[in-house]
């Protein structure tokens, strides 16, 4: 079993992403670090949708986009690797 | 399309991660133009955390050459260096350790004459000097020129560092020795040695405060002497005030013009620096 577990958070239906950003093929940290890139170049409010493909990044990203006052709105699993992470920008 | 080329987000990641810095702070270390006054050991240190940084633009003053005795502290020479300019040297250590910096070479020894011409160009000036004729050159045209000056020095085993900035509301060098002392008073570095370790403390306290400055986060030394002693392993801290009476920035200044003091070695106040800064402040206890 991977040491990795993600929690599994369900976004709302009707979310309507500003930004979606594929990051598969990325690891930790740098998932992270290209998602807070990303999220500095966008306004506040906005939603950002990342795409990862492994159970660390999963874990990790939601948390570290929390510590930084940003919401995560949702984190799913949307096949055997990748995840979907959504979260709006503080 | 974030910003950053692919190799930046990876060599920046660290800081990029940071709360305090993130993505717009490492884009404020890359425009970032800093002097720093001399190569040798403080500016060692400072020059290669500065690169490893991302500072992009890094200005270097040095007229010297690599001697066998530098390398026991002066890192950014080696010994394949000896008998070359300390500023190519200089150079070619921080294109390797970072292509994104751009290193200016100011081959030239420092006076009345050129120092306004080279210092205007830059954000921060970093002083790595080890005479006095030039630290209060420097600290003189960084007062008229409204730079802050990030300061440091070494003798023997003990150190220091701290931020002038007379420019808003900070002291500057002349605020705590208001002239040099006559040459001789004090020994050089060449006579008195100095631990190799020391510049390496001092000058990474000086680049960290050159970051800070560049973020414009954190709390600066601006109005605080940091003392290290590494015989005993110990930090102190003094206050320093800006001196109204101040020859410079005080507010009747009687220095007008840039001075050019008798080329000596040596350190300002290697013996006691906590009694030099007591006379500091005992000048300010005398009415007016």
């Amino acid at each position: 079993m991977s040491r990795w577990t993600p929690i599994e958070i369900h976004a709302p239906a009707d979310l309507a992403a500003d930004e979606t950003f594929d990051l598969k093929g990325e690891v930790c940290p740098y998932t992270f670090v290209k998602s807070k890139l990303m999220l500095e170049m966008m306004e506040s409010g906005q939603i950002l949708q990342v795409i990862v493909d492994n159970d660390e990044s999963a874990t990790n990203v939601p948390k570290s986009l929390t510590n930084e006052g940003n919401t995560v709105l949702g984190n799913e699993r949307i096949n055997d690797t990748d995840w979907m992470i959504t979260v709006q920008k503080k | 399309m974030l910003g950053f080329t692919n190799d930046q987000i990876y060599r920046y990641s660290r800081h990029i991660i940071l709360p305090d810095v993130g993505g717009s702070g490492q884009k404020k270390l890359l425009k970032a133009r800093v002097l720093l006054v001399g190569a040798g050991g403080l500016g060692s240190p400072t020059a290669m955390y500065l690169a490893a940084a991302g500072v992009g633009t890094l200005g270097i003053v040095e007229f010297d050459t690599v001697d066998l005795s530098n390398l026991q502290r002066q890192l950014l020479h080696h010994t394949r260096d000896v008998g070359r300019l300390k500023i190519d040297s200089a150079a070619d250590t921080i294109n390797a350790l970072n292509p994104d910096v751009t290193v200016v070479k100011h081959q030239v020894v420092l006076d009345s004459t050129n120092i306004m011409e080279i210092i205007k160009d830059y954000d921060i000036i970093v002083n790595g000097t080890d005479n006095f004729p030039t630290r209060y050159l420097v600290n003189d045209a960084c007062v008229f020129a409204k730079k802050p000056l990030v300061d440091g020095s070494i003798f023997m085993f003990e150190g220091q560092a701290t931020v002038f900035d007379a420019a808003h509301d900070g002291p500057c060098y002349r605020c705590l020795f208001p002239t040099p002392p006559p040459p001789g008073e004090v020994p050089s570095c060449q006579e008195a040695g100095v631990l190799g370790v020391l510049p390496g403390i001092i000058g990474s306290i000086q680049a960290i405060e050159v970051m800070k400055l560049i973020l414009g986060k954190g709390d600066s030394l601006k109005g605080r002497l940091l003392l290290f002693d590494a015989l005993a392993m110990e930090f102190r801290e003094m206050q320093v005030q800006k001196d109204p009476n101040c020859p410079v920035c005080g507010e009747h200044p009687t220095i007008h013009e840039l001075i050019d003091y008798e080329q000596f070695c040596g350190v300002p106040f290697p013996e006691n620096p906590a009694q030099a800064a007591l006379k500091h402040q005992e000048r300010e206890l005398v009415p007016a």
